[in-house]
């Protein structure tokens, strides 16, 4: 069959088109769309591979919830971005440099490595047959089984990550009037209402 | 005309390459250096599920959802930084991010 690899040359070449253009881009807005695309792009590479449930989340979870949020941020701040690519090309030639070697490195590794032949025996949980089990239902039995306190961890990190975003981010402004329930409990008569005989003719 | 690990390998390893290009070509710009770590983050994941899909082994998927679930806190905590540290400054050039020097 041709449409798999087809598939995967289309979506990949998009993915690494649209991570180009999201460094490469001049409105940080832009930037965020293009990325946008490199990852529902990704989340197809994933379905290529089998794992529809990390697809969904990375579409779900990626595109809904963190990439809204940095379009969320690019917009609120009012930013002269064009004064902050001023170095660009100056920054160009190490960028290049440094891009250059590490893409090197990671050729060689691809060119050189083997897979250890006694690895295939030591597999932790085995992909059940997609025909039987879906993704989703093995990732669970996996995730909730045998990683159960990864799963945990992951909850306490976003539940830190969640109390330090408001944390940072909460701020009391004083020139705001804000409700007090306490302090319009504590009224009394006595503070509230001030009796003051008034003489005819003569005013106070 | 298969498709085999080396191919999803490269992939990944090319967007690899534009994050860490990324971050030196926008030095100034904290968005841009942020969305080039996702990005990174992003070829990590790519590697981890292809393996996790040529070899059979389901725990590189489980391991790929919690790389996801720390850069999502990541993302958060670096946005909620950003945005508390352009009220204060008044900009986001990273190299105004010095009042900690001594």
């Amino acid at each position: 069959m041709i449409f798999p690899a087809l598939f995967f040359y289309l979506f990949s070449g998009v993915c690494i088109a649209a991570a180009v253009m999201v460094v490469a881009s001049r409105n940080p807005v832009h930037s965020v769309l293009f990325l946008i695309l490199a990852f529902v792009n990704a989340a197809a590479l994933f379905i290529l591979l089998g794992a529809e449930f990390l697809a969904m989340i990375l579409i779900i979870v990626y595109v809904g919830a963190v990439l809204v949020l940095f379009l969320f941020v690019v917009m609120m701040l009012d930013v002269d971005f064009a004064e902050l690519r001023q170095g660009f090309l100056q920054y160009l030639p190490i960028g290049a440099l440094l891009g250059g070697i590490l893409l090197i490195e990671l050729v060689l590794v691809l060119v050189g490595w083997t897979i250890a032949p006694g690895a295939r025996q030591t597999i932790a949980a085995p992909i059940p047959p997609p025909a039987s089990v879906l993704n989703a239902e093995a990732l669970g039995h996996v995730l909730y089984t045998r990683y159960v306190y990864f799963f945990q961890a992951a909850g306490v990190v976003l539940l830190v990550a969640m109390i330090g975003a408001i944390v940072l981010t909460l701020r009391h402004k004083p020139y705001v009037k804000r409700q007090s329930i306490a302090e319009q409990i504590a009224r009394t008569k006595a503070s509230a209402i001030e009796i003051v005989k008034v003489r005819p003719g003569q005013g106070l | 005309m298969t498709i085999g690990l080396g191919h999803y390998l490269t992939v990944a390893a090319i967007l690899f390459t534009i994050g860490i290009f990324g971050i030196f070509l926008n030095r100034k710009n904290v968005i841009i250096i942020l969305m080039s770590i996702e990005l990174i983050l992003l070829a990590v994941n790519i590697n981890l599920v292809a393996f996790s899909a040529f070899l059979g082994d389901l725990v590189g998927q489980v391991y790929a959802l919690l790389v996801l679930t720390v850069a999502a806190a990541e993302a958060a905590i670096g946005l909620a930084i950003l945005v508390a540290y352009y009220r204060n400054r008044g900009s986001i050039a990273v190299e105004d991010i010095n009042l900690m020097k001594g």
